[in-house]
C-alpha cells in the first residue's frame, strides 16, 4: 500500500501538470484569439468606453423616482436585499425555497402586488417568471409576457410609442432551442438609444 | 414552438447526438483499454511514476492502487486548499479546515458536493490545480474500475485484472482530455467565460456600480460534465449564465454528462464479444431514464403546491432560457448520472419533481450512471438479478459464462447495500442532532427532504443538493464526507473483489438451461431488480419527505 501511495503521488503530480496547468492554461490561451476573447472575458457591453454590464448577466436597474420608472425590470433575485431589488453579481444562487413554504408564498404575493401596482394592471396578469427568483439570481432574460406587461409604462416614461417599444422587445428576444426570452440589459440600452434618437 | 415541442426537440436532438457517437466512441474506448501500445506521453507518466505498464495486477494490488491513489489525492487536495494563500490567483480567498476536508473527499470521490460558495472561497489556482485535476482523475478511476470488472468477465483462469496506472493514465490522456479540450473551446464560442481575472467592474445603465465575478469556467465546465463530476466554479453551478449561457450550451452540457456512460455499454458489448449484451444494458438504462424524465417533466409543468399555483408556473429556481423542459431534462440527466451539476434549484421543485430526482439517485445512479460507475453498478444489478432468477428455478446462476457462486453474490450484495446503509444511517443520525433543525431552509416535510437529499447525494456520489440546507457545521461536513468516501470506495473494493473472483474461473459453456441475457426477459428482470431494491429500501424515507409533500 505504501509503495502504491508513492507511485500514486508521483503520477498525480504528472497528471496535475497535464490537466491542472497545461489544460486550463491551454484553453485560456486559445480563448485569447479574436472571436473568443470577448466571450471568454464575460461578454461585456461597452458604451462610450465604459462597461455597462454583461450581455449574459441580469442586474435589476433601480429608478431614481419610482413614480417615473423608465426601466424594464429583470426577474427577482435571491441575491437582492428586498423582494424586488438589484442582485449583486459578485455571487450567484437561488432562493431554494420549497413549493409549500408559507413565508415565501407571502413574498411572492408581495412581489405580485408590487408589480401589478407598478404597471397598473390586475395581479392575475403578472406572469410566473416576474414573481419567482431565478436559479442563478442573475437571469439576464424575462419572458416575452413580462416584457409586454412592462412595455406601456416604459414607452410612456421614455416618450416612445408602444409600437416602437414592441419592436425593440422582439429585436431583443431570442429563443434558441428552449423557451423564448428577452434580454433585459440589451433592451434597456436599446430603449435609451432610441430615446436619445 | 410551444414549450412542449421545444422540450421534445431537445430530447430528440440529445438522443440523436448520442446515437451518432455511440458506435465510434464506444469502439474507441474498447481499443483504448485493450491496446498493447503506449503513447509517448503515457510512457513519460509511467517513467515518472516508476511503474511498469506491462505488468498486470492481482485484484488486491489493483484495489490497493485505487485506494492509495485516492488517498494521496485527498491529502494533496486538502493541502492545496489550505495553502492557497501561497498560490497565485487566490484573491484573498480562504477555505476553512471543515470545507477543505469535505471538498477534498467530495472531488476525489467524483461527488463534487459543495459546502462552500466558490466566488468567495476558492481562488483560480485551487480551481485549476486542485479541483479540475480531480474532475479528470476521479472520472478516470471510475473508468478503470469498470474496465477491471469487464476483464473479470472476459478473462478466464487468470488472477490478473490489468494495470490500474495504465487504465488511469489512458482514461485521462486518450478519452477525457481531448474531448474536454474540444468542448471547452466550443463552450467559450457559445458564451462560457475563461478568464483569469476575479471579476470585472461595470457601471449599470441606472448609474449603480457592480462587480461581476469571472473565473476560468470553460475548462472546468467541459470536464465537469464529461466526467460526471458536477462541481460549479460559480455558486449557481450550471444555472449561472457564465457556465451555461443558452439553451444550446444547456443541450451540449446534457450531452456531455451522458455521453461516456451511454457509450460504455457499447464498449462493454465489444469487449465481451457480443454487442447485444451491451445493448440490453443500454435499454434498461434508457427505460429508467425515460420513465423518470416523464415524471419530473410532467410534475414541473403542471403547477402544484401553493407557490407555483400563486405564481402561475413552477419558475422558482429556474432560468428563462432553459424553461421548464430544459430544466427537467437537465435535472433528470444530472441525477441519473453521478454528475450533480444543476441548471435549476432542485430545492424549489414540486414534491413529485424533487422526489423524482431523489429516486434517480436512490436507484443507485445507473441510468446511465457515472463515468465507469454506471456500468459497474448496472453489472452488479445484473448479478443480483441472475441470482434472484437462479433462486426461482433452483440452479446456480451464470452470467456471461461465469458461475455466480457465494463469493460473487456476496461481493455484489456488499456493493449494492453500501450506499443505502450509509444513506439511511446518515439521514437518521442527522435528524437526531439538535442543530439540524436550524440548518434547514424550509419547514415541514420539505425540510426533512433537504436532509434526506443531502445524504442521498453524498452516499451516491452525486453532488447536487436541495441547496437551502446549511451544511457548514462540523457534523455535516464530517458525516457527509464519510458518506461520500464509503459510498464510493466500499462498492469499488467489492467490485474489484468480484472481478478478481470472476477472472480466475474458467468459462462455462452455454447450455439449453442458460438464461439468455440479451432479450426482453432479462431487461425486465434488471428494471425490476433496480426498482424493487430501491422501493424496499427507501419507501419509508420517501414517504416522510417528497411523498408527503406531493400529497399535501
Amino acid at each position: 500500500m505504501v509503495r502504491q501511495a508513492w507511485a500514486g503521488l508521483r503520477i498525480l503530480i504528472v497528471l496535475t501538470t497535464l490537466t491542472g496547468v497545461l489544460y486550463p492554461l491551454g484553453v485560456w490561451a486559445v480563448s485569447r484569439v479574436p472571436g473568443l476573447h470577448s466571450t471568454a472575458e464575460g461578454s461585456i457591453i461597452s458604451q462610450n468606453g465604459r462597461n455597462v454590464g454583461s450581455g449574459l448577466i441580469g442586474v435589476d436597474p433601480v429608478a431614481q423616482d419610482p413614480e417615473h420608472d423608465p426601466w424594464f425590470h429583470t426577474r427577482p433575485s435571491a441575491l437582492a436585499q428586498d423582494p424586488l431589488g438589484p442582485a449583486d453579481p459578485s455571487s450567484s444562487g437561488g432562493s431554494n425555497k420549497g413549493a409549500a413554504n408559507d413565508d415565501y408564498v407571502k413574498v411572492v404575493r408581495e412581489r405580485k402586488d408590487a408589480i401589478a401596482r407598478r404597471e397598473g394592471v390586475d395581479p392575475a396578469r403578472v406572469p410566473a417568471d416576474a414573481v419567482t427568483a431565478s436559479a442563478s439570481g442573475l437571469d439576464p432574460q424575462i419572458s416575452p409576457a413580462y416584457a409586454h406587461l412592462q412595455a406601456p409604462r416604459v414607452a410612456r416614461e421614455n416618450g416612445l410609442t408602444p409600437a416602437q417599444v414592441d419592436r425593440l422587445i422582439s429585436e431583443n428576444t431570442s429563443q434558441g432551442i428552449g423557451d423564448p426570452g428577452v434580454n433585459v440589459l440589451k433592451l434597456n440600452l436599446a430603449v435609451q438609444a432610441m430615446k436619445r434618437g | 414552438m410551444s414549450p412542449t415541442w421545444a422540450g421534445l426537440a431537445q430530447v430528440g436532438l440529445l438522443l440523436l447526438a448520442l446515437a451518432v457517437v455511440y458506435k465510434p466512441l464506444g469502439d474507441y474506448m474498447a481499443r483504448v483499454f485493450t491496446s498493447a501500445r503506449h503513447l509517448r506521453l503515457e510512457k513519460a507518466v509511467y517513467r515518472v511514476g516508476r511503474v511498469d505498464p506491462d505488468s498486470e495486477q492481482h485484484w488486491k494490488t489493483y484495489a490497493a492502487s485505487v485506494l492509495a491513489f485516492s488517498f494521496v489525492s485527498v491529502v494533496l487536495l486538502y493541502l492545496i486548499q489550505r495553502l492557497q494563500h501561497l498560490l497565485p490567483f487566490d484573491f484573498g480567498r480562504t477555505a476553512s479546515p471543515g470545507v477543505a476536508f469535505n471538498t477534498a473527499i467530495s472531488f476525489v470521490t467524483n461527488t463534487n458536493w459543495q459546502s462552500y460558495v466558490p466566488e468567495t472561497t476558492m481562488g483560480h489556482a485551487v480551481q485549476m490545480l486542485g479541483l479540475t485535476v480531480q474532475n479528470f482523475v476521479s472520472a478516470a478511476v471510475g473508468l478503470a474500475v469498470a474496465m477491471a470488472l469487464v476483464r473479470g468477465f472476459v478473462r478466464a483462469k487468470t488472477d490478473r485484472l490489468g494495470n490500474f496506472w495504465v487504465d488511469l493514465t489512458r482514461g485521462t490522456v486518450r478519452v477525457l482530455l481531448p474531448l474536454a479540450f474540444v468542448f471547452a473551446i466550443v463552450l467559450i464560442a457559445l458564451g462560457v467565460v475563461q478568464s483569469l481575472k476575479s471579476g470585472v467592474d461595470v457601471t449599470n445603465p441606472d448609474g449603480s456600480v457592480s462587480r461581476i465575478a469571472l473565473a476560468p469556467a470553460a475548462s472546468q465546465e467541459a470536464i465537469k460534465e464529461l466526467g460526471t463530476n458536477g462541481g460549479g466554479i460559480f455558486n449557481a453551478n450550471s444555472a449561472h449564465p457564465f457556465e451555461n449561457p443558452s439553451s444550446w450550451t444547456n443541450l451540449i452540457e446534457i450531452f456531455l454528462l451522458t455521453v461516456i456512460p451511454v457509450c460504455l455499454t457499447r464498449t462493454f458489448g465489444v469487449l465481451v464479444g457480443n454487442k447485444r449484451q451491451g445493448t440490453v444494458l443500454l435499454t434498461v438504462m434508457g427505460v429508467l431514464w425515460g420513465g423518470m424524465l416523464t415524471v419530473i417533466w410532467w410534475a414541473e409543468s403542471h403547477p402544484n403546491g401553493p407557490l407555483a399555483l400563486l405564481a402561475g408556473g413552477a419558475m422558482e429556481g429556474k432560468e428563462v432560457r432553459f424553461g421548464i423542459a430544459g430544466s427537467a431534462l437537465f435535472a433528470n440527466a444530472t441525477t441519473s448520472t453521478s454528475t450533480g451539476a444543476v441548471n435549476s434549484m432542485h430545492d424549489s421543485f414540486s414534491g413529485l419533481g424533487g422526489g423524482g430526482t431523489l429516486l434517480n439517485m436512490m436507484f443507485g445512479e445507473l441510468s446511465p450512471g457515472g463515468v465507469g460507475s454506471g456500468l459497474y453498478s448496472m453489472l452488479v444489478v445484473a448479478i443480483i438479478a441472475m441470482f434472484l432468477a437462479g433462486l426461482m428455478v433452483g440452479r446456480t446462476p451464470e452470467y456471461l459464462g461465469k458461475k455466480l457462486g457465494k463469493r460473487e453474490v456476496t461481493c455484489a450484495a456488499v456493493a449494492i447495500l453500501a450506499m443505502p446503509t450509509v444513506l439511511l444511517l446518515g439521514t437518521g443520525a442527522a435528524l437526531l442532532m439538535p442543530d439540524t433543525a436550524g440548518a434547514l431552509n424550509n419547514p415541514g416535510a420539505h425540510g426533512f427532504s433537504e436532509v434526506l437529499y443531502a445524504y442521498t447525494s453524498a452516499s451516491n456520489n452525486n453532488g447536487s443538493a436541495f441547496a437551502g440546507i446549511t451544511v457548514t457545521n462540523d457534523w455535516f461536513q464530517s458525516t457527509l464526507g464519510l458518506c461520500m468516501a464509503f459510498g464510493r470506495f466500499v462498492p469499488i473494493t467489492a467490485v474489484l473483489c468480484l472481478a478478481g473472483s470472476l477472472a480466475v474461473q474458467r468459462k462455462v459453456p452455454e447450455t439449453a438451461g442458460t438464461l439468455p441475457t440479451t432479450g426482453p426477459l432479462f431487461a425486465t428482470m434488471l428494471v425490476g431488480t433496480v426498482v424493487l431494491v430501491a422501493a424496499l429500501t427507501f419507501i419509508p424515507a420517501l414517504a416522510l419527505g417528497p411523498i408527503a409533500e406531493a400529497l399535501a
